[in-house]
């Protein structure tokens, strides 16, 4: 018997089969982009290393945010140690350089509203050149406002943005792997606390350990914040752990800010067997921009230019 | 208000079956939901990477027979449409063919942002199965009758959607749909239906068929209405009207030729479908024709109200989805030609 293949990755670029051009970004100074070397993925860089590639992370995400005049600096910022240890700590198996490989672990961002922090990542690891970046959510930018995969940017693996459905996708994603093609491809999935509202993941979730999903990995970013206030004012989530654990996932509470143990938290999840695992990391918002951290009104905002020079000179 | 139906359009022609204008030969009734069941069968045997989610009613939109035959590939998701269409994405962006069926009424409507962004914005190779299609489904009631989701899934951007006419199309477009690469939307129904349609008769993904030759008026029809419609035309021509029959089986893309030539030739349509008047197959048709050819044109649908129990042909008689509303259309829209 025979596969019936299709074409998967990537989209066609622009919208569907039209010839739309992709934005290209006009050469800022000062950046150094057009001689940037990215950084690579290995187990052997040092958890100083990692971190140090966060901070660049953080800067990309001002830098793109400032430009774009609009979109999210909370999320992204909170969450960039998160990204650097999974994109760089040696945790996930990716080739910048052979995006779509068939034996590659996946990363959806369910939540699609945080993907400053996935671009940037993107870059630094080397997706697509950091000039790019500056062309954050302006017309015909491969880098829309919400993940879309129509504009077939490298290392997208799904349009997200509407909560609680890229979680669903990676599940999809993990039981393609383990129970039809049979791989040891493993899937990331990282949601906000506050899309935990949303009735989605918690289908997803019994359906990730109904299937004894243990090549998924869930991380949850625990800010405490959403963009009408702190999550316990807006709708409790709490207790964010023991819900998991009901739902069949081994848990693992971590500091989202500290490399070494989000290092060893994935590893736990690599070695859980029988089971998906949910990490749920502990973070700031806006962290560790100093007028941001912890301030739930900085969710769905872009800093200013004199709030951004502020930004870059706390993330030298 | 509720009328009783004492001779069924189906028990009629029946009767006169055998000389019809039209070609076509009732060979009995047996719902669309079997055909698609079959076709799943069939996608199985040939191809590897087809996968089936079940959304609990298994034996009812007929998974259960993939299920039964390829249980390594069949996959229980239990009472979550919105998440199944989810995991039919991630199942589709890793090359897999995955089909998910349940009812329309959650197939299309729990899950209509799951399809809008996860299914036709990512344009991942997802099918949708969506049966219980209009009040034909009966004793249920208006809860399970869906009579809104072509509205909803031909609004989709890169969705195509197809609504077999009978048993034996049924499984020919699930294979079709199987085969097209892109998201898919197959309606089909839960109460037996008369099958009309051969291995022989023509079918393809995006064309609508003439099912009878007439200049007249056009009918434009889909699931079980097309045999409705070819009722209602051997009644026209004893009154000496000729009516063209066309089974528009996929909505979207809509086979705009088939549709102008019936305007131009015909002058005058009628549209008929188990579902909303508003924004289904009508409305797909009309949209198309008031730029490229406005024509008068009669809607035979549902007319903005919800469905309720009863039994089939009282159902179908009591929303006036029958030969009898197709043919008192069909006049009225004769007269409005100029």
């Amino acid at each position: 018997m025979a596969s019936l293949d299709f074409h998967i990755y990537p989209l066609e670029t622009g919208f569907h089969g039209s010839s739309r051009p992709v934005a290209k970004p006009e050469l800022v100074k000062d950046y150094g982009y057009e001689t940037f070397v990215p950084f690579t993925n290995s187990s052997n860089n040092s958890d100083e290393q990692v971190a140090a590639i966060a901070k660049e992370i953080r800067r990309d995400i001002v830098r793109a945010l400032v430009e774009a005049k609009s979109g999210h600096s909370g999320g992204p910022l909170g969450s960039a140690d998160i990204f650097a240890t999974l994109y760089f700590g040696g945790v996930m198996n990716h080739d910048p350089k052979d995006p779509w490989n068939k034996n590659r672990d996946r990363f959806i961002l369910s939540a699609g509203h945080m993907c400053p922090v996935l671009y940037s990542t993107l870059a630094n690891a080397g997706y697509f050149a950091k000039q790019e970046l500056l062309t954050l959510r302006k017309l015909n930018s491969r880098l829309q406002g919400h993940p879309g995969r129509d504009m077939g940017l490298p290392g997208i693996e799904s349009s997200t943005g509407s909560l609680g459905q890229g979680l669903g996708i990676a599940v999809g994603m993990a039981l393609s792997d383990k129970l039809v093609s049979k791989n040891s491809s493993r899937v990331y999935s990282l949601t906000g606390d506050g899309e935990l509202q949303e009735g989605e993941i918690w289908e997803s979730a019994m359906c990730a350990s109904h299937w004894k999903l243990d090549n998924l990995t869930v991380i949850v970013d625990r800010n405490h914040c959403q963009i009408d206030g702190r999550t316990d004012e807006v709708m409790e989530v709490d207790p964010v752990s023991d819900k998991w654990k009901a739902f069949g996932f081994h848990t693992i509470e971590v500091n989202g800010h500290d490399i070494n143990a989000l290092r060893q938290a994935f590893a736990e999840a690599k070695a859980t067997k029988g089971k998906p695992t949910c990490i749920i990391a502990e973070t700031y918002m806006g962290h560790p921009v100093s007028f941001m951290n912890d301030d739930y009104r900085w969710h769905g905002k872009p800093p200013n230019k004199e709030q951004a020079e502020i930004a870059l000179n706390e993330l030298v | 208000m509720m009328s009783t139906a004492t001779t069924t359009t189906m028990e009629k022609t029946a009767s006169t079956n055998g000389a019809s204008s039209h070609g076509f030969t009732l060979q009995g009734k047996k719902a669309t939901r079997f055909g698609f069941g079959e076709g799943l069968v069939t996608l199985g045997e040939k191809y590897d990477n087809v996968v089936v989610l079940g959304g609990d009613i298994t034996t009812s939109v007929m998974t259960s027979y993939f299920k039964d035959k390829f249980p390594e590939r069949f996959f229980s998701m239990g009472i979550m449409e919105a998440t199944s269409t989810l995991v039919a994405a991630g199942l589709a962006l890793s090359g897999k063919i995955p089909f998910f069926a349940s009812y329309g009424a959650f197939a299309a409507c729990r899950n209509t942002d799951m399809l809008r962004i996860s299914v036709c914005y990512n344009d991942a190779n997802v099918k949708i199965g969506g049966g219980h299609a209009g009040i034909s489904v009966g004793p249920d009631g208006a809860t399970h009758q869906i009579l809104e989701e072509i509205a909803i899934t031909r609004v989709l951007p890169n969705m195509t959607l197809v609504v077999p006419c009978d048993f034996t199309e049924a499984k020919k477009a699930t294979v079709a749909i199987g085969e097209h690469v892109g998201p898919c939307y197959i309606r089909f129904g839960r109460t037996d239906t008369p099958m009309f349609t051969t291995e022989d008769t023509p079918f393809v993904l995006g064309k609508a068929q003439v099912f009878r030759k007439g200049n007249d008026v056009a009918i434009c029809a889909c699931g079980p209405m097309v045999w409705e419609a070819l009722v209602a035309a051997e009644e026209l021509a004893k009154d000496g009207i000729d009516a063209r029959v066309i089974n528009v089986s996929t909505i979207k893309p809509l086979d705009n030729a088939t549709i102008l030539a019936a305007a131009k030739e015909c002058g005058a349509i009628v549209t008929a479908e188990e579902h909303q008047i508003t924004a289904g197959l009508g409305g797909a048709i009309a949209e198309y024709l008031v730029k490229e050819e406005p024509v008068p044109m009669e809607f035979v649908g549902v007319n903005d109200s919800f469905g309720g129990s009863g039994d089939p042909d009282e159902l179908m008689a009591l929303f006036g989805l029958t030969s009898k509303e197709i043919i008192a259309a069909a006049k009225k829209v004769i007269a409005r030609k100029k």
